[in-house]
């Protein structure tokens, strides 16, 4: 009788379990999750468009200068804000060779938001080299710790699907989300640098390293590619480093014969008009970049940078 | 009828039955063909394939829940699929059979004695259990983390459960027992620590290595129709040939043979499915066993006795096949089939001790994340592996296929073959598409794979979501790969030979490869230089030309010295003048003591990546026999977004 009860309860057992998990379709095609991720807007409109441009070698200062005439960064930092520095730490190599954020930017950087009162600076890029070489070799790692930023190492699951309103290319695919959605505020810094494909990395180029997954492949339309991650990061403030620039063999380098003293430091509201003020020391026009013009038709601000009446300043 | 006939007239037919399931498994609407016989039928009786696929996949796919009838009358019966049913036990029966047919009765009684070995069985279907349920596992492990409630509730359950049991014994000790679980419970937790990101794609199923089920269907439909086809039956749709089968083969002979040495070799020391029969069975309403426990012990019961479960003695249940022949010969009438269980007592679970089991079950758990090591499925995938349309990503295709050679029986083409180690170890025997065999590419018309696959591995697209047709418009067609020229051994690119059958047979519209035109000049031992020469014909100094190689149609004459270097097409030729179309004259002729040149007109073939959906009908026909000089890999394919080759993906 027990063996009739307990044959009666695995019979009844299988049956539930095979109900329960019946499928009489079969998977569906494969398509990535859609999410409604939402990554905020990190701009302060209500401060209306600044820009400034300052002349001179030493980063410390330059920045310093520029920061100061459009109202000092505790203008933009609160007190208490999680701050996300976006470097580009694309390459493992030296700081000296301009491809990768100078690490005394990223000094006086954190810094000056921790002067501001920022509760933390975290500091972060999914380079095209090895991670941890990359942020070890360019100094950015050493730069961080010793001014009291953290460094947040791409990780698979920092990425998330994700889809940008109105977009072509930037669907269903993974972005570095995670420090993305722990900050208050973006400040997106960059070196001048040439590329042959896009003719120039800089401000809104960097955004690139936001991205995850096989994104090689949007170099097929390079210039969209670059509109859409402008249009994907609302900044607080970008800040552009001109003070060396790479010239050619971009944008890896590895000569110093690739670079040139521009002696250049751009601060600005506008990732757009930040960019078309780097073009000039690349010697190169709005009308020579592409996405810079794509970029402004949507509304994502000016090419004409003079317009923003920028305040210049010399050391 | 006594009841041993029943049982062979029982394995014959089933054995007749997928022998015939085997050969409808022919696309056309004949009554020999496929139309709506249902040749899956057997494999999904199979309950390892159901629990495989659900411990994988967590769903039981459409006709896979016939498993169920076959696991609710193995829970009343016992092992009545061996002993009745299966197609491959069967062979074994009739081959130990004829194998053992003229020993003596104590040379047969010695072969059918139980062997301690036996219990191989259970460790192999431990191991591939365990490959399957790693994820699932994991998730299970991750339980406090993930869903702390559940967690929670399990706890609390098995304290409960633990503490009726502890006050139960005889020596109650609940502190003893609460000790136990905070540690289990502690262990558990710290446990859940131990793993993030998704473990889904770990599980692996790899039953169908030994399941004895897609066992025997892929040997039948890989080696002995092929087999067949080449005497003047024809048993498939044109005659078939298979990569790499010889390994199918050396494991299905060897089987056979191995019932020489033992009958049922396989089912007793190899078979996971017999094994797990043997668990299912543990509770079995009716069982075979004996009247009194005193007898003669004549042992004349295990004479034939198919499992070796010595009835004579305590009889091991798990072991017994249902053969009945110790009913038939037993002399005294002592044996029987009846819900009392054994006058002699019984052994009702399976030959397997907690240190075999744990054995099994680590190997098992640590085999596939192992092989995953090597970074293939992952960022080491092999671009050789071009699946069937409609195969799932290569994580869960491995989660589902069984390798029973469905897909490669059914392809019209011949173009789906077992994969050797282009899958790596895991995909044996998985499908791959092999463009050099068979009659043709992949058809674009066809999607007979996916909707035969018993497991949904190729999932049962339709013609229209293959093609990208009505409301898979904006998704596109499916494609498995994408064809690349190889310009070194292309005839247009490297060898200044017209061609372009490629082009010629693209399927898709419009053409995935298209050409570009270009003049090449030919390659003469000496220059011809005009001797004389008129409107249409041209006369040369030396006899440098084989007479009419540059007839050909695809042959011009260009005279260098004119401003425009119209090109005429030359329509004869001789060792020593050609003639041009006189719609195109040279006029004036062209100089003497000048030279003129000939070109060869191309085509050479490109690719156009948004269009070719890797069908390889263009491979199949390149006409660079050898290694062809336009080649399809997974490139691209549809199934997943890491092999995207285009920005559109």
């Amino acid at each position: 009788m027990a063996r009739s009860a307990k044959a009666g309860a695995s019979i009844v057992a299988a049956c539930s379990i095979g109900y329960w998990f019946y499928d009489s379709a079969g998977p569906e095609r494969q398509t990535a999750d859609a999410t409604a991720l939402q990554i905020p807007d990190y701009s302060m409109p209500e401060l209306g468009n600044r820009m400034s441009i300052v002349r001179g070698d030493n980063r410390f200062k330059t920045l310093e200068l520029a920061l100061k005439s459009i109202g000092g960064l505790e203008t933009f930092v609160k007190k208490g804000d999680r701050v996300l520095l976006k470097v580009n730490a694309a390459f493992a190599s030296a700081p000296m060779l301009a491809a990768t954020t100078h690490p005394d930017m990223v000094t006086a950087l954190t810094r000056l938001c921790l002067k501001a009162g920022a509760a933390s600076v975290s500091v972060t890029d999914n380079p095209i080299n090895d991670p941890a070489s990359c942020f070890r070799l360019t100094g950015i790692e050493q730069a961080a710790r010793s001014a009291g930023a953290t460094i947040v190492l791409p990780q698979k699951e920092f990425f998330k699907p994700y889809s940008l309103p109105q977009a072509q290319l930037i669907r269903k695919w993974p972005v570095l989300y995670d420090p993305l959605s722990r900050v208050d505020k973006i400040i997106g810094t960059a070196p001048v640098k040439d590329h042959h494909r896009s003719g120039a990395s800089m401000i809104m180029k960097n955004w690139y390293g936001l991205l995850g997954g096989r994104r090689n492949i949007f170099h097929q339309d390079i210039h969209t590619i670059i509109k859409e991650l402008a249009m994907m990061i609302k900044p607080t403030l970008v800040v552009l480093d001109g003070t060396t620039t790479m010239m050619h063999n971009g944008p890896t380098g590895g000569s110093l014969s690739d670079l040139k003293n521009t002696a250049t430091m751009i601060v600005s509201t506008d990732q757009v008009a930040a960019d078309a003020c780097g073009a000039t020391l690349l010697d190169k026009t709005v009308a020579d970049l592409a996405f810079i013009k794509k970029a402004e038709a949507i509304g994502l601000g000016t090419a004409d940078f003079r317009s923003l009446g920028p305040v210049m300043e010399s050391l | 009828m006594s009841i041993l006939t029943t049982r062979r007239v029982s394995q014959i037919f089933f054995l007749f039955l997928f022998l015939w399931f085997c050969l409808a498994t022919t696309l056309g609407a004949r009554w020999f063909q496929l139309r709506g016989w249902p040749v899956n039928w057997i494999i999904q009786l199979d309950p390892l394939v159901g629990l495989g696929t659900l411990l994988t996949t967590r769903t039981l796919y459409a006709g896979l829940v016939w498993g169920l009838v076959t696991v609710v009358l193995t829970i009343l019966l016992g092992r009545f699929f061996c002993g009745w049913l299966c197609p491959f036990g069967t062979i074994h029966h009739f081959v130990g059979f004829l194998a053992r047919r003229k020993r003596t009765i104590k040379a047969k009684m010695a072969l059918n004695r139980y062997h301690a070995a036996q219990a191989i069985k259970y460790w192999i279907l431990v191991f591939l259990m365990i490959m399957a349920v790693t994820s699932l596992a994991v998730d299970a492990l991750r339980l406090p983390r993930t869903t702390p409630l559940g967690f929670a509730i399990i706890l609390i359950l098995g304290l409960i459960a633990l503490i009726v049991l502890t006050v139960r014994q005889a020596k109650p000790s609940v502190p003893k027992t609460l000790l136990a679980v905070v540690i289990m419970a502690g262990g558990w937790v710290l446990t859940s620590f131990l793993f993030h990101g998704d473990w889904r794609p770990v599980a692996s199923l790899q039953i169908g290595l030994l399941d004895p089920i897609p066992l025997v269907y892929r040997s039948i439909n890989l080696i002995l129709l092929p087999l067949i086809d080449h005497t003047t039956v024809l048993a498939s749709s044109a005659p078939r040939l298979y990569a790499g089968t010889w390994l199918i083969a050396s494991i299905f002979v060897a089987a056979v043979l191995l019932n020489i040495i033992r009958p049922r070799f396989y089912c007793r020391f190899v078979c996971p499915l017999g094994a797990l029969f043997g668990v299912l069975g543990r509770f079995a309403i009716w069982r075979i066993g004996k009247s009194r426990e005193e007898c003669t012990d004549c042992h004349l019961c295990e004479k034939n006795c198919e499992g070796a479960c010595q009835p004579t003695r305590r009889i091991r249940t798990a072991e017994c096949v249902l053969c009945l022949n110790c009913i038939g010969d037993c002399h005294h009438g002592l044996m029987g089939y009846h819900t009392a269980p054994s006058a002699a007592g019984e052994i009702v679970s399976p030959d397997l001790s907690r240190r075999e089991f744990l054995t099994a079950t680590v190997s098992g758990a640590a085999a596939i994340p192992l092989l995953r090591i090597g970074g293939n499925p992952g960022p080491n995938w092999n671009t050789h592996l071009v699946r069937p349309p409609g195969s799932l990503p290569e994580n869960q295709f491995l989660s589902r296929c069984i390798k029973c050679g469905q897909c490669m029986r059914i392809c019209p083409t011949n173009v789906i073959h077992p994969a050797g180690l282009t899958a790596g170890l895991e995909g044996l025997w998985t499908p791959v598409l092999n463009f050099r065999i068979g009659t043709s590419g992949c058809q674009h018309n066809c999607i007979a794979c996916g909707n035969l696959c018993p497991t949904a591995a190729i999932r049962p697209i339709s013609l229209a979501e293959r093609q990208g047709l009505d409301r898979y418009a904006a998704l596109g067609p499916i494609k498995i790969g994408t064809a690349f020229i190889d310009r070194g051994r292309c005839l247009p690119w490297a060898m200044d030979r017209p061609c372009i059958v490629c082009q010629e047979n693209c399927p898709v519209s419009p053409k995935a490869i298209f050409t570009r035109e270009l003049f090449n000049v030919v390659r003469l031992q000496q220059p011809l230089v005009v001797k004389s020469a008129d409107a249409t014909r041209i006369h040369f100094q030396t006899d440098a030309l084989v007479a009419n190689r540059y007839a050909t149609g695809d042959y011009f004459c260009v005279d260098p010295e004119r401003p425009d270097r119209q090109r005429r097409r030359i329509i004869a030729n001789t060792s020593s003048s050609l003639t041009v179309d006189e719609n195109y004259p040279f006029e004036p002729p062209p100089a003497i003591q000048k030279p003129v040149l000939i070109q060869i007109r191309l085509q050479q073939p490109y690719v156009d990546p948004r269009l070719c959906i890797g069908c390889g009908v263009c491979e199949h026909e390149c006409p660079v026999r050898g290694k062809r000089a336009i080649r399809v890999t997974a490139e691209n394919e549809s199934r997943t977004r890491e092999h995207a080759l285009l920005i559109e993906g």
